[in-house]
Parts: structure tokens; C-alpha cells; sequence
């Protein structure tokens, strides 16, 4: 009797370990994804540094506008290799919005990437020099981040 | 038996000559649009406040190509997926053997040179708020564009949809009368009005639809699902949106979200023309869309 019942209990519990395991994605997967949404959130900090000070929302500081710039240069200038895994796209898991032409033209990836170092560039070079300069580059900086996000993030 | 069916069949016919008299297309007056002068400058800012480049170019077109109006952009909707036909001014493949009347009449009154309805996937409901000396300028600036051979894509959509003539019904019972806001009391706002309601057919995609496709005006700019399946296009009310005059600035002229998010999707391409337009024109739009009615919150 208490045979039966420990083997009806292992079973439900390899079964329902199976099905939590299945729930959860490959910790590669999601290692990746976590990496380039952090990524993400480093252009969108230092953005945020450069940004409020072209709205004048902060005053103009001419040393912190030329460290964020120099970020973004950096940052973008970062290999992504090991970041975009196959089977990461929204279509196989949860958790991201990268869409799965992403993986479909890599011409296309290099280029836009290629338009962002260009404008991440643009802007170190006159970051540190006046308010005026750095205005005048944003909006390249912004075009360059929809250009990737218009083609290859899924919409909310 | 006989009287009764007598009775209904002339009822048939009755009703056939209003449905065939309501769904008649409407069109401009030749002589007025003639005596207008066009102005290619004018019509250059038109092209971007009105955005045809974002749907008549072809899908992946940056730069240059978004000159070369080829079509064949698809638009998913419930009533099937329509196709962005070409308007170069190729004459065999585009819209080269157009008149000024024919553009004038196909956007503001959605009918064509043969007198057919065209689909509202076109938004001309928005652009028969446009002026006509706003088509005419246009349609001496498309001229200067560079022709292409790429012929038009049928549209994909199913019976009872594809009877063109029913258009003239759906235009009868839900083409707006006039402006969506009626009152406008400053220059700028007038403006703003103009940009939204009119050229930048925002509307179109930032008010929700009844079941026949059908704009809801009572919820004007009040978000609506994304007819491409996925996710919301955002109610852009004061009732939802709470950005200030300076955020919305930034978003018009570089795209970033006051997080520094980056917009993506359809409005990626609306912000590529809103920062191509001159920053008075933006403040109006901004001034307009603090004033309209809250909807929502």
C-alpha cells in the first residue's frame, strides 16, 4: 500500500518537475537576453545624460556631456556577437521583443549598426564643446536607434 | 399575391436607386482647381506633413529610395490586407498621366480617374480637410520625383469587402463632416488642427474603430488596437498622455521617449517626417494635442 503510494507520488513529482523545467528558457538563452537589454539600458542612460541637457532640463555641463558621449562611442562600438543566440527572438521565447528579421538580414543589421557608431562619433566630437553642438547631433543619434527599432522590434 | 409582389419588387428598385445615388462618388469642381497656382516648395512640405513616403515607398526604403514612391507596402486590417499602390509619376505604372483634379479628387474624396471608390486603408476621410491649393502644390512637387516601373499589387480582400461601389455607403455613414475639434480659437491651434486632422491623418491610426471600420470621432485620438495584430497604437489624450510641451519636442525631433526609450514600429517613420518639419509647426502640433478632449482616465 505505502509501495504504491511513493511510486504514485515519484511519478507526479518527475512529471511536474518536467513540466517546471520546460517552463524555463535556456539559462544561454536567457543570459543573452538579459545581456543586450542591459546594453540597452546603458545607451539609454547615458542618452538620458545628453538628452536633458539638449531640453534644458539640466544645465549644461560640458565634462559630463563628453564622459556620455564617449560611453555611447564605446558602447557602440561593443561586439554583440554572443548576444542575439538563435532561438532568442520573440517568436521562440518570452521576455523579448527582438523580432526575427533581425536574423534574416544581417546586411541590413551591419548597416544600421554601422549609422549608430556614426552618430554616437558625431556626438563625441562636439559634445564637450557647447550646448548648440550637441543639440545639433541628437537628432542623428535618434534616427539611428529608430532605424533598428522600427525594423526589428516588435511594437508594444 | 400578385399586387404584393408587384409592391416589393418596385421597393427593390427604389432601394437600389438610393443605395446607387448615396454611394455616387463625389468630385471637385475642375474650373476652381485650375485657377490655383502651385507652389513645388510648399508642395515638398506638404509630401512630408502628410507622410506619403511612409506608405507608397517601398518596405525597407531609407534615404533616397523613400523618394522612389514604388508601392507595394502592405497594410493588414480586419477587412483584409491592403497594397500601397505605385504614385511616381511614371504614366504607365504610376501616376504620371494624372491631372491635378484627378490627385484632388482621389485625396479628398477617395475616388479615382475611372470615378471608382478607393479603400479608406488610403485616408483620404483626413486629407479632405486639406486644402486644395495644399493637393495642387503636391501634385507639382510628386512630379519631380523620378519615375518607377513597378506595377500595383491587387489588394487581398475578400467578398462582401472588395465591392467598391459599398465604399460610397461606408463614406455616406462615416466620413466626418468637417473638423473632428470645431472650435480652434488661436492661430497656432488652427494650425496644429490642420497638421493633425488633416495632413498628418493621425487619427487614423490613434482613434479606435467601430465593426465596420468606421472612425469612433466621440474617442478622438484615444488609442486603438494595432490593426496588425499586435499590441496598442496609444491614446495620445491629455486623459493618457503626460508629457510636457518640452518631451514632446525632444520625442517630434529625435524620437527618444523622456526615458530615452527609442520609438520603433510605424511611428518610427512618422517621427522621421515630424523632424523634418519646422519647429512652429510642431508647437502647434504639441499646442493641438494638449487641447483636445481628454478621453479615457
Amino acid at each position: 500500500m505505502f509501495k504504491k503510494i511513493a511510486l504514485a507520488t515519484a511519478g507526479l513529482a518527475v512529471a511536474a518537475s518536467a513540466v517546471f523545467a520546460a517552463s524555463h528558457a535556456d539559462p544561454a538563452i536567457a543570459g543573452a537576453v538579459k545581456a543586450r537589454q542591459s546594453h540597452m539600458q546603458l545607451y539609454a542612460h547615458n542618452l538620458g545624460i545628453l538628452g536633458n541637457m539638449a531640453q534644458g532640463k539640466t544645465e549644461y555641463d560640458a565634462v559630463a556631456a563628453a564622459a556620455a558621449a564617449d560611453n555611447l562611442e564605446a558602447l557602440s562600438l561593443l561586439s554583440q556577437a554572443g548576444y542575439w543566440p538563435m532561438e532568442s527572438d520573440a517568436m521562440s521565447i518570452e521576455g523579448t521583443r527582438a523580432l526575427p528579421a533581425l536574423w534574416e538580414d544581417m546586411g541590413a543589421v551591419s548597416e544600421k549598426s554601422g549609422a549608430l557608431v556614426e552618430a554616437a562619433q558625431a556626438m563625441a566630437a562636439v559634445a564637450g564643446t557647447d550646448l548648440t553642438a550637441l543639440q545639433g547631433a541628437m537628432g542623428a543619434l535618434g534616427g539611428a536607434c529608430g532605424g533598428c527599432h522600427k525594423a526589428f522590434r516588435q511594437s508594444q | 399575391m400578385k399586387r404584393l409582389l408587384i409592391v416589393l419588387v418596385c421597393l427593390g428598385l427604389l432601394g437600389l436607386g438610393v443605395f446607387w445615388f448615396i454611394t455616387a462618388p463625389q468630385t471637385s469642381d475642375a474650373a476652381e482647381i485650375d485657377a490655383l497656382v502651385p507652389n513645388v516648395d510648399q508642395g515638398a512640405a506638404v509630401f512630408v506633413a502628410a507622410g506619403c513616403a511612409s506608405c507608397h515607398s517601398a518596405e525597407w526604403a531609407e534615404g533616397d529610395a523613400k523618394f522612389e514612391l514604388t508601392g507595394g507596402r502592405a497594410f493588414p486590417s480586419d477587412f483584409g490586407t491592403f497594397y500601397a499602390p505605385n504614385i511616381s509619376p511614371d504614366p504607365e505604372f504610376g501616376i504620371g498621366d494624372w491631372t491635378a483634379l484627378d490627385l484632388v479628387n482621389a485625396m479628398k474624396h477617395g475616388v479615382s480617374p475611372q470615378g471608382q471608390h478607393y479603400f479608406p486603408a488610403f485616408p483620404y476621410s483626413a486629407y479632405a480637410n486639406a486644402t486644395d491649393q495644399d493637393v495642387v502644390s503636391l501634385y507639382a512637387y510628386l512630379k519631380t520625383l523620378p519615375p518607377m516601373q513597378m506595377n500595383n499589387k491587387p489588394h487581398d480582400v475578400g467578398f462582401p469587402f472588395n465591392i467598391r461601389r459599398s465604399l460610397g455607403g461606408w463614406k455616406f455613414l462615416f466620413q466626418p463632416d468637417g473638423w473632428i475639434i470645431a472650435d480652434a480659437p488661436t492661430p497656432e491651434l488652427e494650425r496644429g488642427r490642420y497638421l493633425v486632422e488633416a495632413l498628418g491623418h493621425c487619427g487614423e491610426c490613434h482613434t479606435p474603430r467601430n465593426a465596420l471600420g468606421g472612425l469612433k470621432t466621440n474617442e478622438w485620438l484615444g488609442g486603438a488596437p494595432n490593426p496588425s495584430g499586435r499590441g496598442t497604437i496609444p491614446n495620445i489624450t491629455p486623459g493618457k498622455l503626460t508629457w510636457s510641451e518640452i518631451d514632446l519636442m525632444g520625442y517630434f525631433t529625435t524620437g527618444f521617449t523622456p526615458e530615452f526609450d527609442s520609438v520603433g514600429g510605424h511611428m518610427a517613420e512618422v517621427v522621421q517626417n515630424l523632424s523634418q518639419m519646422p519647429e512652429s509647426d510642431l508647437n502647434a502640433i504639441i499646442a493641438y494635442l494638449k487641447a483636445v478632449p481628454p478621453v479615457g482616465e
